[in-house]
């Protein structure tokens, strides 16, 4: 087995079960098997999945700073899975809302969209998300050319929105969303640092009549 | 998708709400005494036995409802009360250690009888009632609680107030060795909150001391907290050490904390919507994952016996 196929049929499989465990765990606590949901499910429920969403987008945000700090490249291998599990994660805490909490009332639901700001802020993510989950296709990657890619920049807007959304719905103690924000701070200012590098790098090669290739 | 409510504690072990409503004659049968009511063991898990205390001479009210109560693990083990953490499940957690004993009140401000006052001898005057209450959170969650209390109207006149005493104000204890979430700057220590004096003295607000026959959880605010069930539940200040009769009106915690979202009053109210969600509806705790919520009612459905108070009041400025 060469190294493209142990990422393929080991290494991902597993991944992909990492990230299914707090779906698999959330059920367990459901079914009283691994623990509790405690005596509100629905925002037991609506929170487990937003804040996995939350954690995922993270992660996915991190994984090519990551890679350009280590070289580790065969990191960007799992970038789609675990953008499809930012997905995943944020469009069942949206579900939950949808059909749980506000019961498909559909006056309820344009209210809430249109008149509380952290709900508008969280749908925005939620949308933007679908686009990217609907593009991730290698064949419609492939087909959007560049534009591709800046349509998949957006995925620094959905963490921002998320975030924003997470710090407006809490009613007093904003630490965790302070330290989601920190998080987002660090890896927004570690891709612009990079590109300015980049930019710098290029211009002085200018200079020196060198002709650069994209670099990574 | 059925989905049960997973328990540590049997539904079977937990007084049932028929073995509850009746359990004045298991008392007079003379074949259990009150702490076993609930069964101290399985319960041991949410509070500690020398907590179980039961109340005795416990008379009914006719203000209570006789809507399904929720059960004692949903009462003690789902609770805001930041003294002890943010989250939901953290009184349960932290407040295990609280000692609610020995416990001092003082009395004061603008009335005849001041002074600090043991919790025992502040309680002597005073009857204990049952008052089950529907409870409704400004997060739009509700419970029915069937607290047991003395009532505040009686404590009022007991105290004596000056006529100039318009208000009255509490204030809970300010400890951070033994109230560990005060470590934090969540809100203004000490926890405050306030109500005129004709809320005060209105027959529905009660000094709650007990839950389910027994003395109060510690999470739910040992050993003494306000109900005054016709507002939201954080004007339900809990382990009170302060009473003081004022003439202005009081600074109270969440109205300092955030004033554009908690105002003074906090009365349940469907049509004054919180700035960052609607309280039209409610979710009632215990019901399951595909319960729907319910219509919030007007004054938490008090009005009958509260609607006078407000009526020269403007409920959506003085929210």
């Amino acid at each position: 087995m060469n190294a493209l196929q142990q990422i393929r049929f080991i290494w991902k499989p597993i991944v992909f079960l990492v990230c299914l465990l707090p779906l698999l765990l959330l059920i367990g606590d459901a079914y009283g098997v691994t623990g509790s949901l405690g005596a509100n499910q629905i925002e037991a429920i609506l929170d487990r999945f937003g804040n996995w969403a939350l954690r995922f987008i993270m992660i996915v945000l991190a994984v090519t700073p990551l890679r350009r700090l280590t070289d580790w490249n065969w990191l960007s291998r799992f970038r789609r899975m675990l953008g499809l599990f930012t997905f995943f994660y944020a469009f069942m805490h949206f579900l939950t809302w949808l059909v749980l909490d506000q019961e498909l009332r559909l006056s309820d639901i344009l209210e809430d969209l249109t008149e509380r700001p952290f709900i508008t802020l969280g749908f925005m993510a939620v949308v933007l998300l679908t686009a990217l989950a609907m593009t991730s296709f290698m064949a419609i990657r492939r087909r959007m050319g560049k534009r591709w890619q800046l349509l998949h920049n957006m995925a620094y807007v959905v963490g921002i929105l998320g975030v924003w959304h997470y710090w407006w719905q809490v009613k007093k103690d904003i630490t965790e969303p302070l330290i989601y924000a920190g998080i987002l701070c660090v890896l927004l200012t570690a891709r612009i640092t990079w590109r300015w590098k980049q930019r710098s790098l290029r211009a002085s090669a200018q200079r020196c009549g060198i002709r650069i290739r994209k670099y990574k | 998708m059925l989905i049960r409510k997973p328990n540590d504690i049997r539904p079977s072990e937990i007084t049932s709400e028929a073995n509850y409503l009746n359990r004045r004659d298991f008392i007079r049968a003379g074949a259990i005494a009150g702490g076993s009511i609930i069964s101290s063991g399985a319960i041991g898990a949410i509070v500690s036995d020398s907590q179980l205390a039961p109340l005795a001479n416990i008379a009914k009210s006719p203000l209570s409802t006789s809507e399904t109560l929720n059960s004692f693990e949903d009462i003690s083990t789902y609770n805001n009360f930041y003294e002890f953490g943010l989250q939901k499940g953290d009184p349960v957690a932290n407040a295990k250690e609280f000692k609610p004993r020995p416990w001092s009140i003082k009395v004061s401000g603008h009335a005849e009888k001041t002074g600090a006052f043991d919790f025992d001898d502040f309680m002597k005057p005073f009857d204990l009632e049952e008052r089950i209450y529907r409870m409704r959170c400004v997060e739009a969650w509700s419970m029915v609680i069937p607290w047991v209390g003395i009532s505040l109207a009686d404590v009022v006149k007991y105290f004596q107030p000056a006529s100039k005493a318009q208000y009255v104000a509490f204030e809970t204890l300010e400890d951070r060795e033994r109230m560990p979430g005060q470590k934090g700057r969540s809100l203004d220590w000490p926890y405050r909150e306030g109500l005129t004096i004709a809320e005060a003295t209105n027959p529905l607000a009660i000094l709650a001391v007990g839950l389910y026959g027994n003395a109060i959880p510690n999470q739910n605010g040992a050993p003494i907290r306000l109900v005054v069930p016709w507002k939201y539940g954080f004007k339900g200040i809990k382990s009170i050490v302060g009473i003081k009769f004022m003439s202005n009106q009081p600074k109270t915690s969440w109205n300092m904390a955030n004033p554009s979202e908690y105002g003074f009053y906090a009365n349940v109210n469907p049509e004054v919507d919180h700035p960052r969600w609607s309280q039209a509806r409610e979710r009632r705790i215990g019901g399951g994952i595909f319960d729907k919520k319910r219509e919030t009612l007007m004054f938490n459905g008090y009005g009958e016996q509260v609607a006078h108070l407000y009526k020269d009041l403007n409920l959506r400025r003085n929210f």
